[in-house]
């Protein structure tokens, strides 16, 4: 399968991008690994007449430590950041996610930034992006804003991301010190999760003292479980109070239904995730 | 057309190529090196993997143009002076193929995990490789191969 024929340019900055941006307009799309949108452009789901690569703008790669938050760049590469200590010391549960997030090769590729901006619902970032408050840094002709995370997943594969505007980083506010999980149910090998939990807490003594839950894959975007983390908050980390605080796992969740299971087995698997998820997290 | 130049196997090629001609048409199509199969043609497979820039990759899923200035090696690059790699010689010692379809990107991602780590466990490999599909289910020798590459004696 081949792509459509588009035009192709390779900015070297930010601006350059933009500058591509607003003069292609609705005619043009951003790559940033590609892992997603090749195969789209292969199956022909999609044909955009000018594609933009952020492939050589190194200013988007990278993590870095900005005080309270670490800040990853849209184009740092899955394995990058899965191996990065700031990440494993202060936003544990995305080393967690990125572990297992595809396969060894789209990790090599596939970016930090790209696959958020994608926003599959499926995907396994946008849970855990949640979950730590990210926010999200968006450039744009007018300058540079700010997004929170509760704010940027607006709808299926839909962001705050303006036509005209490019991600350029991520900033995670430090949870060092929390223990985190990423809970991935998939019937084989390499799939989209059919549901996915991402789950960090702050242990205190025995106690669970905070804790913040995101789901993948219970509806059109990835969704914070915020019923759990109040039903979480101030129980000891046992199974019994972990499965009960647990059921409120579908509370404002709208799961599809496809081949892999309808809505009601995604509700009770995100029940039974969600347990797992929080247990595996406070044990360790 | 876009002007591209890189370095394949060690040579330096350097083509016009339409922006949407995938890396593994480019060493296939242009350059004949078709030791790199195209499996699925979906990114699911693995069979296209090769290194770009020293970690792999599928070819079915980068644009030659993202390859433009990387160094990429190919299946067909791994051998030095007519000596297998030690990984494509413990294929061939421990029957690692069956139809052989999967093995060039078998190999390439089996280079890929022991360049990463060196002494992956049984679980590791299985993981490490997860890109990968054999559609002859030949897992277990392929798997034998890998620690038999990394020196770790191969179960009988």
């Amino acid at each position: 399968m081949i792509p459509a024929q588009f035009d192709y340019l390779a900015p070297t900055s930010v601006e350059d991008a933009l500058a591509a941006l607003a003069e292609h307009g609705d005619d043009a799309k951003i790559i940033a690994g590609g892992q997603s949108l090749l195969p789209v452009l292969r199956m022909r789901l999609n044909a955009p007449e000018m594609v933009i690569d952020l492939g050589r703008i190194e200013s988007l790669r990278g993590v870095r430590d900005d005080g309270d938050a670490i800040v990853i760049g849209a184009m740092t590469p899955h394995a990058v950041v899965g191996a990065d200590p700031l990440v494993a010391e202060h936003a544990a549960v995305i080393s967690r996610a990125v572990e297992h997030l595809a396969d060894a090769q789209i990790r090599h590729r596939g970016t930090f930034g790209g696959a958020l901006a994608h926003a599959d619902p499926a995907g396994d970032l946008g849970a855990p992006a949640l979950a730590l408050g990210a926010e999200f840094v968006i450039q744009g002709p007018g300058g540079t804003r700010r997004v929170a995370a509760d704010d940027f997943f607006v709808d299926l594969f839909e962001t705050a991301i303006g036509e005209d505007e490019i991600l350029t980083e991520v900033r995670i506010p430090k949870h060092t010190g929390w223990g985190a999980h990423y809970e991935k149910f998939v019937r084989v090998a390499h799939q989209w999760p059919i549901v996915a939990v991402a789950a960090t807490v702050r242990v205190d003594g025995g106690t669970i003292a905070e804790a913040r839950i995101g789901l993948t894959n219970m509806g059109s975007t990835p969704l914070r479980a915020r019923g759990v983390e109040e039903a979480l908050a101030g129980q000891p980390a046992t199974e019994d109070a972990v499965r009960a605080a647990a059921a409120r796992a579908t509370e404002g969740t709208n799961p599809p239904s496809d081949l892999n299971g309808d809505a009601d087995y995604r509700r009770h698997l995100a029940t039974v995730i969600t347990r797992r998820a929080v247990l595996a997290a406070a044990g360790g | 057309m876009t002007r591209i130049s890189l370095t394949v196997d060690g040579a330096r090629v350097s083509d016009d190529v339409e922006p949407r001609l995938l890396l593994v048409q480019y060493l296939r199509e242009r350059l004949g090196k078709t030791g790199t199969v195209i499996g699925c043609d979906t990114s699911n497979c693995g069979a296209c993997t090769v290194h770009l820039n020293g970690t792999s990759v599928k070819s079915c899923n980068v644009l030659a143009v993202q390859a433009d200035g990387a160094e990429v090696t190919t299946i067909e690059g791994l051998a030095t002076n007519g000596q297998l790699h030690p990984v494509q010689e413990a294929f061939r010692e421990c029957h690692g193929l069956q139809c052989g379809f999967c093995t060039p990107g078998m190999i390439m991602q089996s280079v890929d995990l022991l360049n990463n780590n060196p002494k992956p466990t049984e679980e590791e490999i299985r993981l490490g490789l997860e890109g990968n599909l054999c559609r002859c289910t030949g897992y277990h020798n392929i798997v034998r191969a890998v620690q038999q590459a990394s020196g770790q004696g191969a179960p009988a």
